[in-house]
């Protein structure tokens, strides 16, 4: 769909010519971020401030166009994928950190800057921001508010909403307002909680107020292998019933162990059916016994060997096996597609043992490489694209994967979001009105629906007119 | 837990009000002329201690749920006293926010009943979850006046091995820096009390790195009002002439008055209009009443 002339002239007017494009390869980069699902870019801009970003929200409005929020692109649900060419505001060039306060563990960051570089920004104070998406290299705040991101280390310090204590937003009409900030709790609706996870469809933030986390002052990274999946499953489950919450507890199975050591050579015991990261943090003596707890439940459950990293470079090497492993896994195949559900610890080996079989039933490899300690799974479906209906068996093995995973007790997603993949699997978890619910707040905070439309809901009954992700869209 | 007959009690048309035990400034008699007054189910549905996730009805006393947790040694950020629900419904976190968070990130999944009489289902079940938007965050701190709890699962931490109050005449932000993660620092402008938790070895080394002294029992909290500042301004509390006890690093000032007026922050338009939206989007014909509803105190 070609979008108005007159439009990309208020655009270019508001911003600058070279900020706002509309050549072929812009708009084929900027069609889809790092899910599977292709849209439509109708003009791409560049704000710098939150001027220019309410003038692109203005002008969209103004000629009834739909605008999508993005940063880095890294979000794995179709989130920030443009449908009917749509105005992409990409906001990576708003990256300062505006303003640190040491004392008070808190940050002033534009939405642009990069997870990985805000915590390496505040690393002189003995600081870091705590949520870690795997892509915390190149994912941004912002885009970690819109989809309420997690990561390893969200098992004890809890996801983004845990870490984000305000924002500067434009809303969906055009307003900048700033929902809460450094004040907790202050009278109102906790504005600030809804709009975390919002994805991007009740405007857009353009300035975030983080909570910075203090580094621990010891850390102790050990790895558990295990002859069978089923006793990891137990060891985690134990772990947590035994009163500690470890840093991190991070599992991979014998597949992705394979793998990994293959690409990074880290002595991984490549014959184990899983493999445990657990890291335990904090002061000398809980540190000490929270090692020896955690050596005496894994032994218990049979644990074969407990290795506990000597050094920070060992400890650096076994998180690189945890953190490489989607790139290990190109080397058994050019494609994957990685889910990402969760389900009740207990059930973990339950809804493993489904996944295997309904990988196996789809003729698909699978790998599971997962958030352990908070049940949060990421089955990772490997496969080459070019094969013969093989996206089509992915996309079965993946509604089932999810499927399972729900009537275990869990939930649709742990942390990637819904965006449009997971947007007409909402009703397996919510009746119609548990939707509706969740439909009215959208209408509150964008009655137009021009903030990113058409993803989170399935589309309403009410209007007949159901849309599934376009066909063709999935590549 | 079955929540037909809570929702029935609520029904689909009237105005409504929901009372629990009357101790955060709620009413257990009805407020608007012609509201009738429900309570919310109770009871321990079940507890899940290695899930570290427990479901319970909102009218359950938040004293009876942190006995049933104890028994395997856990708990919940909830404050003390009152009901499940009615701690939520006010949104305020305990003085233990600084270490264990504060209590809008215990509520995992909320069932409630809609203005329409419906259960409605917010959240899921999972500690992690990020399924939809979050209804959760919006219903903590909404006075009811969005929604009336029914059924809640919330989200337990497990107790630390030993925990205990230290205090001296110390400046908090120096006390701050020395500690690592305290779960409370608290200040009156003169004294700074800690609470710290973890292995009892530690608790002593972080004490005589901080120079406080174990005392029997933290400070007692004025009730007269709380104002919730940037942690920044803290400091500058002391010089406002008024007994204060500040919740360092979190901002929470507790005062033994009411809050002047003068000192609250300038309505924001953008945002009072956004909440009037939010508010007719769920309670169109206000049967739940004002969001300010329950204390005009606070």
């Amino acid at each position: 769909m070609a979008l108005p002339d007159a439009l990309i002239r208020e655009l270019r007017g508001a911003l600058a010519e070279d900020r706002v494009r509309t050549g072929a390869v812009e708009l084929d980069l900027y069609k889809r971020d790092a899910a599977n699902i292709v849209g439509e870019a109708g003009v791409v801009c560049f704000p710098l401030t939150t001027d220019e970003v309410r003038a692109c929200v203005l002008a969209a409005r103004r000629h009834g166009v739909a605008f999508v929020a993005r940063g880095s692109g890294t979000g794995l649900a179709g989130g920030a994928t443009p449908l009917d060419g749509s105005v992409v505001i990409v906001l990576t060039k708003m990256n300062r950190v505006l303003s640190v306060d040491v004392e008070n563990r808190s940050a002033w960051v534009e939405p642009g800057v990069l997870n990985l570089d805000l915590t390496r920004h505040v690393t002189p104070f003995g600081l870091h921001f705590a949520p870690d998406p795997s892509s915390q290299q190149s994912c941004s705040i912002g885009g970690n508010v819109a989809n309420n991101s997690g990561g390893p280390h969200c098992l004890a310090d809890g996801v983004t909403s845990a870490h984000v204590l305000g924002m500067e937003v434009v809303l969906p009409d055009g307003t900048v307002t700033t929902f809460a900030g450094e004040a907790p709790e202050a009278d109102g609706y906790d504005l600030r909680g809804v709009f975390v996870g919002s994805e991007g469809m009740f405007g857009i933030a353009t300035k975030v107020c983080v909570r910075l986390t203090q580094n621990p002052p010891g850390v102790r990274t050990m790895l558990l292998d295990f002859t069978r999946v089923d006793d990891g499953a137990a060891t985690v489950s134990a772990i947590i019933a035994a009163g500690m919450v470890p840093a991190a507890l991070e599992m991979m199975d014998q597949l992705c162990v394979r793998a990994v050591e293959e690409y990074i050579h880290a002595g991984l015991p490549v014959d184990a059916a899983a493999v445990l990261l657990v890291e335990v943090v904090g002061l000398p003596h809980g540190l000490a016994s929270d090692v020896e707890r955690v050596s005496e439940i894994g032994l218990a459950h049979g644990a074969r060997t407990i290795r506990i990293a000597q050094d920070e470079a060992e400890r650096a090497l076994l998180w690189k096996g945890r953190k490489t492993a989607f790139g290990a896994i190109a080397r058994i195949k050019p494609n994957y597609y990685l889910h990402d559900t969760v389900v009740p610890r207990r059930k973990l080996t339950e809804v493993l043992r489904q996944v295997y079989e309904i990988a196996e039933r789809h003729e698909l490899l699978v790998m599971n490489v997962f958030h352990a300690g908070d049940g949060n799974l990421h089955p990772l479906l490997v496969f080459d694209g070019r094969d013969e209906g093989v996206w089509e068996r992915v996309h079965h093995a993946g509604e089932e994967i999810v499927r399972v995973s729900v009537a275990a007790g869990g939930v649709l997603s742990g942390e990637h979001g819904i965006g449009l993949e997971k947007r007409d699997y909402m009703p397996m978890m919510f009746d119609p009105p548990s939707l509706a619910a969740q439909a009215a707040l959208r209408d509150a905070f964008d009655p137009d629906g021009l903030a990113n439309p058409r993803k989170v809901l399935p589309s309403p009954a009410a209007c007949g007119d159901f849309q599934h992700v376009p066909e063709g869209a999935w590549i | 837990m079955d929540l037909t007959t809570f929702a029935a009690d609520v029904g689909t048309d009237g105005p409504v009000e929901i009372t629990g035990l009357g101790t955060r400034g709620g009413s257990r008699s009805a407020r608007r002329p012609g509201a009738r007054v429900v309570r919310a189910p109770w009871g321990i549905d079940w507890f899940q201690p290695d899930e570290m996730t427990v479901c319970c009805g909102a009218g359950t006393p938040v004293a009876e749920l942190a006995a049933a947790l104890a028994e395997h040694r856990q708990t919940v950020a909830l404050p003390p006293g009152g009901t499940v629900g009615g701690a939520l419904a006010v949104g305020h976190s305990s003085v233990l926010a600084l270490g264990h968070g504060p209590i809008r990130d215990v509520l995992l999944q909320a069932r409630y009943v809609s203005a329409a009489g419906e259960v409605v289902t917010a959240g899921g079940p999972t500690v992690k979850n990020v399924s939809g938007f979050d209804l959760c965050r919006l219903l903590v701190g909404s006075h009811g006046s969005l929604g009336l709890l029914g059924e809640v699962i919330l989200r337990t931490r497990p107790m630390p091995a030993a925990a205990g109050w230290y205090a001296g005449p110390y400046d908090p932000f120096e006390v701050m820096r020395r500690l690592y993660r305290p779960a409370a620092v608290l200040w009156d402008g003169t004294t700074t009390w800690a609470r710290l938790e973890g292995h009892p070895r530690d608790l002593a080394d972080q004490a005589l790195a901080s120079g406080l002294r174990e005392v029997d029992e933290g400070p007692e909290v004025p009730s007269g009002g709380r104002w919730a500042i940037a942690p920044s301004q803290v400091a500058s509390v002391a010089e406002r002439g008024v007994r204060f006890l500040a919740e360092v690093g979190v901002g929470i000032v507790h005062l033994s008055e009411p809050v002047p007026a003068s000192w609250q922050p300038a309505l924001d338009l953008a945002i009072v209009a956004l909440e009037a939206r939010i508010k007719s989007a769920f309670d169109p014909t206000d049967r739940f009443g004002p969001r300010h509803g329950a204390d005009p105190a606070h």
